[in-house]
């Protein structure tokens, strides 16, 4: 059991620590297939570093939810990764959540960097908020469908059991998959307001979602956002993996692997950082407008891939 | 789900031919329209072989090989030509707005699952399950057809709907005889001929292809 729960705590520790290298190799990537060259893998980490060596610049009528927002962001994020099965299935900290409270630890991030945003009463940060707000209503279900197509396949909603049904059954294709598949990387996009959803690098107040919500933070409230983004960023690739690729995460108790299962994590994780940044150099933002209907696609992708689940992989 | 392999891959494959018919239901360009076609067209060819060589059907393979060629390489090549001497790489609006379409086309999916229930119950093919997909995506390509006004998309979903009665032909029967299959093709390759030169003929007395200008009987 000791050993059980020092391991979940090295798996949370590893995703705090690696998810800003993920972030800077995303961008790595972006840089050179748009033949720049690119910028250091440790970038974030040095973000973050000056940014906790900064002071804090608050509002004048800044309320405690603004400066409490950013330990409820990160806290929510540490704790989703530790739930998602990422080195070795069914931690002892696992059964905490299952898929549906995971979304709901997202909502719970959300829903505070919302706020925060409103809090202060810029136009701008208001403005992020509802935009975030109407793109989240219409991911959320989507994600939940895909869960659900997962749960459908492994009889349960406890990722663990998701995770080992997949990974250490017998090897079976599951066309339903490939829907929820095509539908996860859109919804994954709009939760983690990257292209073609929201651009995280833009510097015009017009087109930010993301951005424009924490435009008031600063110093070591900023650098806990930026880090609690790097996170989701993160906790979403390990999701996507324990969902749809699955090989190599370790079964209950096997501690032999651990070596090869970290190697696995890497090179699916480099992979992963490398299609993500392919998808975004191949697409344009989209015009907010649009969103809706991209939302939309994701959804119904969701639900056809239940349909498809019950017609073809019915034993 | 204890199915052989290959059958997995047949109905991965079927998954897929799904997928790509609602991208052709969603999809606003001409040219984006005739690149997901070609997949399609690819999509059929694998699971026919496939399912050919998984049950040692050799007139299947035949099939597969003329799929390749026609839905492939030479429908899709005279459509890219087509586009570019009619030069019209531009966006079309479809009647109803899309996320609209897109659910009367889940619900479709819906209704051929059922439909095709018993049907398939009655087959004794080892790839019976699918019969619902195909028919989804003969619905699909239909609504596809439904939806557009212009000329080339409605030949797309057109031909779109061709391979879904196609694969709805293989899963349900193992394909029909060489010659029906022979025929069709011949069939399409000219038909395809014909309502180019319709193009044309439309193109020169409306000066556009779409088909709203069709609806009024007399000249004002």
């Amino acid at each position: 059991m000791e050993s059980g729960i020092a391991l979940q705590l090295g798996q949370t520790l590893l995703a705090v620590l690696a998810a800003p290298l993920l972030l800077g190799w995303v961008n790595a990537c972006r840089a050179w297939l748009a033949n720049r060259r690119a910028p250091s893998l440790l970038l974030p980490y040095r973000n973050l570093r000056r940014l906790f060596h900064k002071d804090v610049v608050l509002a004048p009528h800044a309320s405690a939810l603004f400066r409490v927002a950013p330990y409820v962001i990160f806290a929510a994020m540490v704790l989703a990764a530790g739930i998602v099965p990422t080195l070795i299935n069914d931690l002892p900290f696992s059964p905490a959540a299952d898929a549906i409270a995971l979304v709901g630890l997202f909502a719970v991030a959300r829903v505070f960097q919302a706020l925060a945003a409103m809090d202060v009463g810029t136009s701008f940060g208001t403005l992020g908020a509802r935009r975030e707000m109407l793109v989240a209503f219409l991911a959320e279900p989507a994600l939940l469908m895909v869960f659900f197509t997962g749960s459908l396949i492994a009889k349960s909603t406890a990722l663990p059991t998701i995770v080992e049904v997949f990974a250490h059954q017998q090897f079976a294709i599951y066309p339903s998959l490939a829907f929820a598949a095509v539908a996860f990387w859109m919804v994954s996009t709009a939760e983690n307001a990257r292209i073609p959803v929201d651009n995280p690098t833009t510097h015009l107040e017009l087109t930010m979602i993301h951005e424009a919500m924490i435009l008031e933070y600063s110093g070591r409230h900023l650098a806990l956002i930026e880090w609690a983004v790097a996170l989701k960023l993160f906790t979403y690739s390990t999701l996507g993996i324990a969902l749809f690729l699955p090989w190599g995460i370790a079964p209950v108790g096997d501690w032999m692997g651990l070596p090869l299962v970290l190697v696995a994590l890497t090179l699916k994780l480099l992979a992963g950082g490398f299609a993500l940044a392919l998808l975004e150099t191949l697409n344009a933002k989209l015009r907010l407008f649009r969103v809706p209907e991209f939302l939309g696609t994701a959804f119904l992708l969701a639900v056809l891939g239940m349909l498809v689940h019950f017609l073809l992989e019915r034993p | 789900m204890n199915l052989p392999l290959p059958l997995q891959f047949v109905n991965l494959l079927a998954a897929a031919l799904l997928l790509i018919a609602f991208a052709l239901l969603s999809q606003r360009r001409i040219v984006g329209l005739i690149t997901l076609f070609a997949w399609q067209g690819l999509a059929l060819t694998l699971s026919t072989t496939l399912v050919a060589l998984y049950t040692r059907q050799p007139h299947l393979l035949t099939s597969a090989a003329l799929t390749l060629l026609l839905k492939v390489i030479v429908l899709p090549w005279i459509f890219f030509r087509l586009v570019r001497r009619l030069d019209m790489e531009r966006d079309v609006e479809p009647v109803i707005n899309i996320p609209t379409t897109m659910l009367i086309g889940i619900v479709l999916v819906i209704f051929a699952f059922n439909l095709a229930q018993p049907i398939s119950a009655l087959a004794g093919t080892v790839t019976r399950s699918t019969l619902g997909i195909a028919m989804a995506v003969v619905l699909i390509s239909f609504l596809t057809m439904i939806t557009r006004r212009q000329a080339i998309a409605q030949v797309i979903g057109f031909l779109a709907m061709e391979n879904g009665l196609f694969f709805a032909a293989t899963s349900a029967t193992y394909g029909m005889p060489l010659v029906v299959e022979l025929g069709i093709a011949l069939d399409v390759l000219v038909g395809v001929f014909v309502l180019v030169i319709f193009f044309f003929q439309i193109r020169e007395t409306f000066e556009s292809l779409d088909l709203r200008h069709l609806e009024r009987l007399k000249e004002r």
